[in-house]
């Protein structure tokens, strides 16, 4: 962790946000009080702040996704910029453009910050490294590698509902090997001082030395839930029954489902989390999805606040750079 | 200068305020304190005052207009207005009136929660250096400052008002 991270700027600012990866618990805790203060933009009578005016964003999305896309979008317009939204697995690149020729292009069309996902890890990195100097990047899911909005909107929920970190009990549930949200939340959780982030997995769906992570690892439900205060349920990519590292949907939710029964085991004021779309009868039944403990609905809601925190944070240190010059 | 002399200079506002509401035939007014310093004062004032709406507070920055130059404060806090703005006179406050942009930057937030009847403002301290035309309607003191003097309030108990000479107060846009 020696080498610069190429997020933060000379004055130690967050200037791109690509991975929870290398951030001190100030920054965390920056984002998350930032994004404190703009929840209540989202209930007034005007929703708009005027903190982006004539700034435009680029919502770069080369995999799909609604409610990411639509969350960016929403916390851009809230801070008034302009939103340029561009779903690229149809367009150019399928007529042979290369990543690089997509950025030039939009570069030459005056765009001040790209939100991007993609299927490969590292493809934020990549623009945020060939971007010209004034743009900031949003990493907004890269592969296997990282999503830290996500992850940031999950500690927010967290913090609304628990407060400290400290003494805090967390168990992730479901695919660890393949989920960049889960990467992401468990480096986050860490750094924010997580007194026990736990993992809850069958062997097929975890890497191969989990505990390198700084998370203890559980294969039964019941036994990984006992006593935690935070449930999160991964959401199962429905091409892993493909790769046979499951058998069914079916037996999944007999293991590893969350059920009201099997929520018994956590502490009486646990919460449940799901970064969306859950598959119903699948991670969890909708009792549990829809019940008093779950606070899934409020994960979207605290996204919007978070992202425009990420937002105005990076290209507030773009700004920066302008006035140096 | 010292507390007491500032508590004495806020009861004199307070009583200026009254009068100004009476003159104006402004009836169930609201205050709203710009954070930092003038929310000190605003919930004294609320209180010799009386009023009976809750306080409201703003934090302007998400409304400042040197974002493009100095970048997203760190420490915002959230604003919070806990009434109706629509119709209502509004009596906003705040600690020192220098430049104006602050007051600018608050009177263009409180619009974006409604249409106030009216809006007063009173200011513990109106100082030189305006670069917008905004005027206070109610002012505490006017102390004769030259271009190099900063003057700050500390608080919130007891509230103290310190004049310095150094220039490296690079948000003091009041």
């Amino acid at each position: 962790m020696s080498k610069p991270n190429i997020q933060l700027d000379n004055n130690g600012r967050l200037k791109h946000f690509l991975t929870i990866d290398g951030l001190k618990r100030e920054m965390l805790n920056e984002i998350l009080d930032t994004a404190e203060s703009f929840t209540g933009v989202s209930e007034r009578v005007v929703k708009k702040v005027p903190l982006l005016r004539g700034k435009t964003i680029c919502n770069l999305f080369f995999e799909n996704s609604t409610r990411t896309r639509t969350t960016f979008e929403v916390a851009a317009k809230r801070l008034s910029a302009d939103v340029l939204n561009l779903n690229v697995s149809t367009s150019s690149t399928t007529k042979g453009e290369t990543l690089l020729d997509t950025l030039r292009n939009l570069e030459a069309m005056h765009v001040d910050m790209f939100v991007i996902r993609h299927s490969d890890s590292g493809a934020a990195h990549f623009f945020a490294t060939h971007a010209a100097p004034h743009i900031s990047v949003i990493n907004a899911g890269d592969g296997q590698h990282a999503h830290p909005t996500q992850a940031m909107l999950d500690m927010f929920t967290i913090r609304r509902h628990k407060g400290e970190f400290t003494g805090l009990r967390v168990a992730i549930v479901g695919d660890i090997l393949h989920s960049r949200v889960a990467r992401s939340q468990i480096l986050a959780l860490n750094t924010l001082g997580t007194s026990e982030v736990r993992v809850i997995a069958p062997r097929t769906l975890l890497p191969p030395d989990p505990r390198t992570m700084g998370v203890h690892v559980f294969h039964d439900l019941e036994e990984g839930i006992k006593d935690v205060d935070v449930i999160i349920m991964l959401r199962l990519q429905k091409e892993r029954m493909t790769g046979a590292l499951l058998p069914s949907e079916h037996e999944y939710f007999q293991l590893y489902g969350l059920t009201e029964k099997r929520l018994k085991a956590a502490k009486p004021d646990a919460i449940v989390m799901h970064p969306g779309p859950i598959n119903r009868g699948v991670e969890m039944d909708s009792q549990v999805a829809d019940g008093p403990r779950s606070v899934i609905l409020q994960q979207v809601s605290f996204g919007i606040a978070v992202r425009m925190a990420v937002m105005s944070m990076t290209m507030g240190t773009q700004a920066q750079g302008a006035a140096a010059r | 200068m010292q507390a007491e002399a500032i508590e004495g200079l806020i009861t004199e506002m307070a009583q200026a305020i009254k009068t100004r509401l009476e003159v104006q035939q402004a009836t169930e007014p609201a205050m709203i304190g710009i954070h930092t310093g003038g929310v000190w004062l605003a919930e004294r004032l609320h209180r010799l005052l009386n009023i009976e709406q809750p306080l409201g507070t703003l934090d302007i920055s998400f409304y400042r207009d040197d974002f493009t130059r100095i970048g997203m404060n760190p420490k915002v806090k959230p604003s919070q207005i806990p009434f109706e703005v629509e119709d209502r006179h509004i009596i906003l406050v705040d600690d020192v009136l220098q430049t104006g942009r602050t007051i600018r930057a608050a009177m263009n937030e409180i619009f974006d929660y409604g249409r106030p009847a009216s809006i007063i403002l009173a200011t513990l301290v109106e100082r030189s250096g305006r670069e917008l035309p905004i005027q206070p309607s109610i002012v505490g003191v006017r102390p004769p400052l030259t271009h190099e003097q900063q003057i700050t309030l500390t608080g919130p108990d007891p509230l103290n008002l310190i004049i310095g000479t150094s220039k490296q107060e690079t948000r003091g846009t009041s």
